[in-house]
């Protein structure tokens, strides 16, 4: 991956094109590396996930971009700043969903929101943030009343309220249930639209395909894979899979042409084959073959290691 | 907005909070009220107190005792108050959600200044009012006295609330911030003459508690409530306002240093 160094001084000018840029991104806790030399970049108006298994420096990632954890070694640059000296009017662009939060809540949905749209410029209109995280019936309940879903929604619209052009998404959507999850991808949807910069991080491998442009995969802090939705993994991943029973037991077939392989089996048969299935790999089969890949050669090394 | 107009945006927010949540209203906001009510029941059969040597005179116990409890008032709500409620806001969270918004952090100090005044206000009224009203203490008479409450109270408010900000830093998380913050203020109160006669606490105990703050404005209050008589137990025998004044505002200044040096939304290393 080639691309040009941003030196840690210089910053690009506020406008440009490209939202996010990391570079070797580094960030160690004693001897122990979170995130492990990360380089990707997010342009303007793209949505853009880090898929994951648990641990596997997403949150620490994100921090660093958001200004919360400094980093130990390489580049960041946020909205064209050094997310660590990022101040007010850096901030005010910045739309921030933690993956946990825990405050007591002793205030309405309402009363919260209203408060938070008044920190910001240029912030959207509370009734309809309220609305489209489908808590307007809960407008004036303390949030510390919510169920937990509920409460989860709260933190998403606070994450919007200020019209941010670049939103930070850390698991938004734990604790969802399967209606919130689609209201909540049609409330991205319309940001996309707006030409919001999205940075999302999510166990719904489903999510990041219905949402998402481009993602990364990480594991044990590194980057293993980065690209579009559908061309991320072994390009032998992605081939469709024809599937069908017979006297023999189940028969599979991976095929660049299914509806080809499906017609000759038709034709040979002479009847309608049992149990017919044509499969493409969804992203969550491309996305748990590149971490268990991953995975087996990390236990290689470890291996080799020991034995020396 | 600017940072002063977002500040008081922030002091109302702050001040419907802070009357919602039962545990701090009692333990900061009544708890003076309480021990002046306890105080002025409990001692007031044993006999007035700075009485003439031919037993005329003297004051009630609830007379006694009222500027010790709007001193340790001040104290609670700014030092106590602030401390554990500060402390709290960044190990659940609400400071970490804050330093991700634009807000500036002199708008949020401006925003907890505001709450203290507000609430330390309103529980000075309440225990002047109790004291005079249920306990028939006699409030002062001349205007200058009234004028030197005015004085000591915002000296010492402001005092308190900022070493409140600074003091929130000390604990580690928020569960274990009263247990820090509770006895550092429970120990002044005792030897700065709220809860004891400061005139018979030993010398040297005296002088440990006149390098902090709360026996400054104890003894401004005393001045302000007790009969002029009364000086002649204090240190030198003299009311020494000049003194009062310097103590708090070096104490101010400092804390105001400390308070923006040391404030982070978030420890950072973790
Ligand atoms: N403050 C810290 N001190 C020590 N280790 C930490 C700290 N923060 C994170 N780590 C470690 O860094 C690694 C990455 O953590 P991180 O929270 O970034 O994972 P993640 O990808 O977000 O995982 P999840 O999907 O569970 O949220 C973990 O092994 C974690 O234990
Ligand atoms: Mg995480």
């Amino acid at each position: 991956m080639t691309s040009t160094q941003i030196s840690s001084t210089g910053t690009q000018s506020a406008g440009g094109d490209t939202h996010v840029s990391v570079q070797d991104l580094r960030k160690t806790y004693g001897s122990f590396a979170a995130v492990d030399g990360i380089t990707f970049d997010i342009e303007r108006g793209e949505t853009f996930a880090l898929l994951g298994p648990n641990g596997a420096g997403k949150s620490t990632t994100i921090e660093i971009l958001e200004g919360y954890r400094d980093r130990t070694s390489g580049t960041a640059s946020v909205l064209g700043v050094d997310p660590q000296h990022g101040g007010i009017d850096w901030k005010s662009r910045l739309g921030i969903v933690l993956q946990s939060t825990g405050e007591s809540g002793n205030v309405s949905v309402q009363e919260q929101l209203s408060h938070f749209a008044r920190l910001y410029p240029n912030p959207r209109d509370v009734d309809e943030v309220i609305a489209a995280v489908g808590l307007t019936e809960k407008a004036k309940t303390r949030i510390k009343s919510l169920s937990g879903g509920q409460r989860r929604r709260v933190d998403v619209a606070l994450g919007v309220i200020g019209r941010p052009e670049l939103l930070f998404l850390d698991e938004p959507t734990t604790g969802f249930d399967p209606e919130a999850r689609r209201e909540f991808w049609e409330l991205i949807r319309s940001l996309k639209r707006e030409g919001t910069t999205i940075l999302l991080t999510t166990h719904y491998l489903d999510e990041a395909a219905q949402l998402s442009d481009r993602a990364g995969v990480i594991a044990g802090g590194k980057l293993i894979d980065i690209g579009k939705i559908d061309e991320l993994g072994a390009a032998d991943a992605r081939i469709p899979v024809v599937r069908w029973t017979d006297q023999n037991g189940t028969h599979e077939e991976r095929t660049l042409e299914p509806a080809g392989v499906v017609a000759r089996l038709y034709a040979s048969l002479g009847a309608e084959p049992q149990g017919l299935e044509v499969i493409r790999p969804s992203l969550e089969d491309i996305y748990l073959e590149l971490v268990s890949a991953y995975e087996k050669t990390t236990d290689v090394k470890s291996t080799e290691k020991e034995l020396s | 907005m600017n940072t002063i107009a977002l500040g008081v945006d922030r002091a109302r927010y702050e001040t419907k909070i802070y009357f919602r949540q039962g545990d701090t209203i009692f333990f900061t906001f009544l708890f003076p009220i309480v021990m002046l009510s306890i105080f002025s029941v409990a001692f007031s059969s044993a006999g007035k107190y700075g009485t003439n040597p031919d037993g005329s005179g003297g004051i009630t116990a609830a007379a006694f005792y009222l500027p010790g409890m709007i001193a340790a008032g001040i104290l609670l709500s700014g030092i106590q108050n602030l401390a554990v409620d500060i402390a709290m806001e960044r190990s659940d969270g609400t400071l970490k959600r804050l330093g991700g918004t634009p807000l500036p952090v002199v708008s949020y100090f401006i925003g907890k200044f505001g709450q203290v005044l507000v609430t330390s206000l309103l529980q000075i009224a309440l225990l002047i009012l109790i004291a005079h009203f249920a306990f028939g203490v006699a409030l002062p008479t001349e205007a200058a006295k009234w004028g030197t409450l005015a004085w000591v109270y915002l000296l010492g408010i402001t005092t308190s609330a900022v070493l409140g900000i600074a003091l929130s830093r000390v604990p580690r998380t928020g569960k274990s911030a009263t247990a820090v913050i509770i006895p550092i203020v429970l120990v002044l109160q005792f030897i700065s003459g709220v809860y004891l006669q400061f005139s018979l606490l030993p010398t040297w105990l005296q002088n440990i508690a006149s390098v902090f703050p709360l026996k400054w404005m104890a003894q401004g209050m005393r001045y302000v409530f007790l009969p002029d008589t009364f000086s002649k137990v204090e240190q030198g025998s003299t009311w020494n306002l000049g003194t009062i004044a310097l103590v708090l505002a070096i104490w101010l200044v400092g804390g105001l240093i400390a308070a923006r040096l040391t404030f982070r939304w978030i420890r950072k290393d973790s």
